[in-house]
């Protein structure tokens, strides 16, 4: 356990330290470029609760990012509510939606699962378009208040606050892989039939995992109308969220907290700066090859070609 | 007060959309179904497919019913090659769900974002003048942009179908289906027999891919829609059987079809997920499974 605490207070002082450092430049944009690969830390640590540690894939990414910032936006229609008490509200939803589908189809081989949450992505964008509460198709604006005590502006707040959900997310990353609930997830993605007959509750297990995963996306999603300032289905559900928050972890490696990690700081930042220099269209396709690329030849990836992982996979 | 003469025909319509359906899920009932590879980039090749026809179309005046001839050769090869990797990178190591499904969702998107670059975002569509044409029999109209995917389509499903129950080879990948351990005792090569068989999806996708063209104008993110028709329909078919798929075809089209004309257009895209959604949670064995 003291373990444990030393581990998150390690990461608290790096969070302050990068917070400090964001500041310290005093530029607005590092903070938008900044908030946006923190976003990617969170969403490709919550999908690899899931996909790394119990091996199984959730494409449906972008539609409980989605779940989260529609229900801060149907909150916000309701009350004016604080920001954190969104994140919180739209975790709940999309955890709970996760455990929902999961439940459906979690007793299925895991291809299923995965086409189910492709099935979901589209079911909901379709009712979201529908629902004109929350902007329906039209899309819906999001007004940030002028200023926020303590930090001056608006995008600073936000990014203080994705910054501590990306501190909270490692953390719980790094507390399962530690604890029997990861020893569970690994025996799951190692052999499942073999777990369930050792007495592993894999059901159970992998409804935990599921809730986990999409409730820390849906957290994530809350704060994005603010981000855009106008939110509308097709930007909320766009495919890309999906491609890089699976393409991250696969990148930086799997089998740790620290894959995602990395691959999220360096895809992420990266394609800041190639969404800049020279397209979005060519900086999809270089992820899109990445992917592949480190499926195809690196299946540990960033990580394991470092030797990072402490322990070796038997391939 | 729905009349009659427009559930008639939103009925037809369905089922002619349904049929063409089946056509873009034959393919994926074949490496789903038969072979256990669940390739989301099906659509994307179909799509791949539709743009190699409109090429041809461009560039040299090509019907794409005639431009189906030179694109099904080209990603029956395409097939072989996916296949080589996905069998060295995922089959063989015994690794190939999640990595396997990452694979093909990199391939699809790779496959989007190339279309996007090379075609833009724009519509395309096919010059040939039976697209606009229909055929109207009493109060029902056979539209022949309809007419033409579908029995493209059945053409496509009838020959898959022979293939697989008569010939040598079919009945061997029927085999591998079943029992690859018991088709290695008897000489075969099960990885051979596979990639023919992942090979000859692929190239019924580039096949419907013309199918569609002559449908609608297609546009490169236009495959998505697809995935979950797809799999639907191969889930719902039963997995593997190309009868059954053909029939959980039309009936997805004919639902689809009468939400989109009775709840709205927006309401359609949800149609073949929700179908897909309710068959894994009840059904997961399919209509006709046992």
């Amino acid at each position: 356990m003291s373990a444990f605490f030393r581990f998150l207070g390690l990461a608290i002082i790096a969070a302050c330290a990068l917070f400090a450092a964001m500041r310290a430049v005093g530029n607005d944009y590092v903070f938008y470029a900044g908030y946006t690969v923190l976003e990617y830390v969170v969403l490709a640590c919550a999908w690899n609760i899931l996909g790394g540690y119990v091996g199984y894939v959730n494409f449906g990414v972008a539609a409980f990012l989605a779940l989260g910032a529609y229900t801060g936006v149907a909150l916000g229609r309701i009350a004016p509510v604080p920001l954190p008490v969104m994140m919180l509200a739209g975790g709940v939803v999309a955890g709970l939606v996760g455990l929902g589908t999961g439940y459906l189809t979690l007793r299925l081989r895991g291809i299923f699962f995965a086409i189910a949450t492709l099935a979901l992505a589209v079911v909901l964008q379709t009712l979201i378009t529908n629902w004109d509460f929350v902007g329906g198709s039209a899309g819906v604006y999001a007004i940030r208040p002028k200023h926020v005590p303590i930090f001056g502006s608006y995008i600073q707040y936000m990014v203080f606050l994705m910054l501590t959900l990306a501190v909270v997310v490692v953390a719980v990353s790094r507390a399962i892989e530690t604890s029997g609930l990861g020893l569970g997830f690994v025996a799951i993605r190692d052999d499942e039939v073999a777990a369930e007959a050792t007495g592993v509750p894999t059901l159970r297990l992998k409804l935990i995992a599921t809730a986990l995963s999409g409730a820390f996306m849906g957290m994530a999603g809350a704060p994005l109308p603010y981000y855009l300032t106008f939110l509308e289905p097709s930007s909320a559900f766009n495919l890309t969220y999906a491609v890089n928050s699976i393409a991250m972890p696969l990148i930086g490696g799997t089998t740790m907290w620290f894959g995602p990690v990395l691959g999220a700081l360096l895809l992420g930042t990266a394609q800041q700066v190639i969404t800049v220099t020279i397209s979005s269209e060519v900086n999809l396709l270089i992820v899109g090859l990445l992917l592949i690329g480190f499926v195809v030849l690196a299946p540990q990836g960033l990580i394991g070609l470092l030797g990072l992982t402490g322990k070796r996979r038997s391939a | 007060m729905v009349s009659f003469d427009l559930l008639a025909n939103a009925v037809v319509s369905g089922v002619l959309l349904g049929g063409f359906y089946a056509g873009v899920a034959a393919g994926a009932t074949i490496s789903f179904g038969l072979l256990d590879i669940a390739n989301i980039a099906h659509p994307a090749f179909v799509v791949f497919g539709a743009y190699g026809a409109f090429v041809l179309g461009q560039r040299f005046g090509l019907d794409p019913l005639v431009a189906a001839l030179f694109v099904v050769p080209v990603f029956y090869l395409a097939g072989l090659a996916v296949h080589q990797v996905y069998h060295r990178a995922f089959e063989r190591r015994g690794d190939d769900s999640m990595r396997g499904l990452a694979f093909f969702f990199g391939l699809m998107f790779v496959g989007e974002v190339v279309l996007i670059l090379l075609f833009g975002v724009d519509y395309r569509y096919t010059s040939a003048a039976y697209a606009s044409t229909s055929i109207k029999i009493g109060p029902v109209a056979l539209p022949l942009r309809q007419l033409i995917p579908f029995l493209g389509a059945l053409v496509i499903l009838a020959a898959a179908q022979l293939f697989l129950s008569r010939t040598f080879i079919g009945r061997a990948i029927l085999g591998v289906a079943q029992d690859a351990t018991a088709i290695r005792l008897m000489g075969a090569d099960p990885v051979r027999l596979k990639r023919i068989a992942f090979a000859i999806s692929i190239a019924l996708a580039g096949a419907a891919g013309a199918l569609l063209l002559v449908l609608e104008p297609v546009e490169p993110a236009i495959g998505r829609e697809f995935i979950g028709r797809v799999f639907a329909i191969a889930v719902l078919g039963g997995m593997g059987s190309l009868p059954g798929t053909w029939i959980a075809a039309v009936m997805l089209g004919v639902i689809e079809n009468l939400t989109s004309i009775f709840a709205g257009a927006s309401w359609a895209p949800a149609v073949s997920f929700g179908f897909l959604l309710l068959t894994l949670a009840v059904r997961p064995s399919g209509l006709f499974g046992r």
